[in-house]
């Protein structure tokens, strides 16, 4: 047996692209004359148009979230854990969507993209995106899909940013929000480490200003570099022990002791370089320094979630140094300050930031009573103590 | 409706807005959100009372009262409940205070150390008193901070605070006339209406 034919999988999934051929104005103030979004669906919208959820993708993320493209591969998508039939997000229930965001590399529009008013690839000519906008493009592909109100909006890290953006932007088209290992704002450190990120691909001899392409290169020391330093952050001191500790890497051969630490950063860093954008971890790392909704509303998170009507589960992880709990904590205070319905847990785990990722039994366990909750409230599942009435006032 | 969730409910505005501290699995919350409209919170630690109340579509906040209510605003809420977890937490005499300052008013219940049966076992055997309302031994109880009604009195009038109503019960949430008479020997579970200093 496959591993996509398992029960609790999607299974054997195809990407599908959307044209939007409006210009989309960009918050920098220029604007997209045109863009594609990739995507994947998982389950089935029902007839109301009430079961859709949007999953949002983090850092370097894309579209591929769930299933396997084809029957031989060995990786299903980046959140399969916590998409399928039967899992916290459940396709038996609901109708899941997943993009990749505009500026993104693996399909829609973003730096490698040609500029239609140029005729040339877009390169580090692509206009400086943000949150808002990626929320914006997200709009588009909704009304695209005839999905009017989504009855959740899910992401991890950068993601629920963009679930939170979405409560703000757009309070009428979204009954829940989560987010999962998020913050209101990056802080000074979070974007030191992003810095050390685009210093190391800016100042590869081989970034040639971002033209990498045209010359026929590509700066694969930055990017390595970059995701290496990145991927320190996304663990915990405690996670690393357990996964590494101090062992030796067998057949080093070279003579060199290397920790296995080393070769698995290596590995990781690596496989990223040749797969990954240069263009647009700049752009995403960008978008996620200059995340701060409060900012529109005079610096005051409270008054700028106040305008939500959504639901929220907010959700950290002890050991994410990343983003921490106590990130998490002033996004729960801002929505008790602000009268909204919100859920708080803190998974007590060694695996860092990461965590969000992985199948964490307790977090599973919430996020599958979180989105239980989602359904009964909407109307398309029974209430597990069978009370009459919709839940919490809302 | 359980007993003791019902004589607090009577208490409640409707409407109120509503901080529940140690919410348990939620069943506090979801009943005057069903009966009252309240707009309530709750905070619990236990994982398992957590997803209990995810699953009612209760609002509950991860927090350990134990390192204090500092993120709540003053004012901020109606009415702060705390059931049966007085005895259980480091400070109770700040937790208190805070729940005072959080909250217009609060409502307070825990079980009376004062009781007939714990002088008796006391008094009798000589050691750490287990009873139908306090079942724990003294090494795993997490009960650290029992008083009595008496206790609980004093410390109310050193606070200057008000009390609005006490109510006293045997261990099925029932009142009775000898409990009226004499409630720090024969009442089990007190709940104390309480409000701002005057």
């Amino acid at each position: 047996m496959t591993l996509a034919a398992a029960s609790d999988s999607v299974g054997i999934v195809t990407p599908q692209h959307a044209a939007f051929e409006s210009a989309l104005a960009l918050k920098c103030g220029r604007q997209l004359p045109r863009f594609d979004l990739v995507y994947e669906t998982y389950g089935t919208l029902n007839a109301d148009h009430t079961n859709a959820v949007l999953v949002c993708h983090a850092l370097s993320g894309h579209h591929h979230a769930a299933g396997f493209h084809t029957s031989t591969d060995r990786k299903p998508g980046w959140w399969d854990v916590c998409i399928g039939p039967g899992k916290p997000i459940d396709t038996n229930l609901f109708f899941v969507v997943s993009l990749n965001n505009i500026g993104g590399c693996h399909g829609s529009t973003g730096p490698r993209s040609i500029d239609p008013e140029t005729n040339r690839l877009y390169g580090p000519d692509f206009p400086v995106v943000s949150v808002a906008d990626w929320v914006k493009a997200q709009a588009h592909l909704a009304d695209h899909l005839g999905i009017e109100r989504f009855a959740a909006i899910v992401g991890g890290s950068l993601g629920g940013m963009q679930a939170m953006q979405w409560a703000i932007d757009f309070p009428t088209r979204i009954a829940h929000a989560l987010l999962i290992a998020a913050a209101p704002r990056l802080s000074a450190q979070n974007i030191a480490f992003n810095e050390i990120a685009r210093h190391a691909i800016t100042s590869d001899p081989s970034f040639h200003a971002g033209r990498y392409l045209e010359a026929n290169d590509n700066p694969e020391r930055g990017l390595m570099l970059a995701r290496m330093v990145g991927h320190v952050t996304y663990q915990s001191d405690d996670g690393l022990r357990d996964k590494f500790g101090r062992r030796i890497q067998p057949n080093g051969g070279s003579g060199d002791t290397q920790f296995q630490i080393e070769s698995y950063l290596h590995h990781q860093g690596r496989s990223f370089s040749q797969t990954f954008d240069a263009n647009t971890y700049l752009l995403m790392t960008r978008a996620l320094d200059e995340f701060d909704p409060a900012r529109d509303y005079g610096d005051d998170l409270v008054a700028a979630l106040s305008v939500a009507q959504a639901d929220f589960w907010v959700c950290s992880f002890t050991t994410d140094w990343r983003f921490s709990p106590a990130r998490s904590k002033e996004i729960v205070d801002a929505l008790i300050s602000a009268h909204k319905n919100v859920v708080s847990t803190i998974i007590d785990t060694a695996q860092g930031h990461d965590a969000f990722l992985l199948p964490v039994p307790r977090y599973l366990d919430v996020f599958r009573a979180y989105m239980q909750r989602v359904a009964w409230s909407l109307g398309f599942a029974n209430r597990p103590d069978n009370r009459l009435t919709a839940g919490p006032a809302s | 409706m359980r007993a003791d969730l019902a004589i607090i409910a009577d208490l409640v505005h409707q409407g109120a807005r509503v901080l529940d501290l140690g919410c348990g699995d939620g069943e506090l919350l979801a009943e005057l959100e069903h009966t009252k409209g309240v707009n309530g919170y709750g905070l619990e630690i236990d994982p398992d009372m957590i997803t209990a109340c995810v699953a009612k579509g209760v609002n509950v906040i991860e927090q350990n009262l134990d390192e204090g209510l500092a993120n709540f605003p003053s004012s901020s809420f109606d009415l702060v409940v705390m059931t049966e977890t007085l005895q259980a937490v480091r400070q109770p005499d700040l937790l208190i205070d805070e729940m005072l300052r959080i909250g217009r008013e609060c409502i307070v219940t825990f079980p009376n150390f004062g009781h007939w049966q714990c002088r008796a076992y006391l008094a009798t055997r000589g050691r750490m008193p287990i009873a139908r309302h306090l079942p724990h031994r003294w090494f795993d109880t997490p009960n650290i901070h029992l008083c009595t009604f008496a206790d609980f009195e004093r410390l109310c009038n050193d606070k200057a605070l008000v009390i609005h109503r006490r109510f006293v019960v045997d261990t099925l949430y029932r009142n009775r006339p000898l409990i009226n008479r004499f409630p720090n020997m024969f009442g089990t579970i007190a709940f104390y209406h309480l409000g701002r200093s005057r």
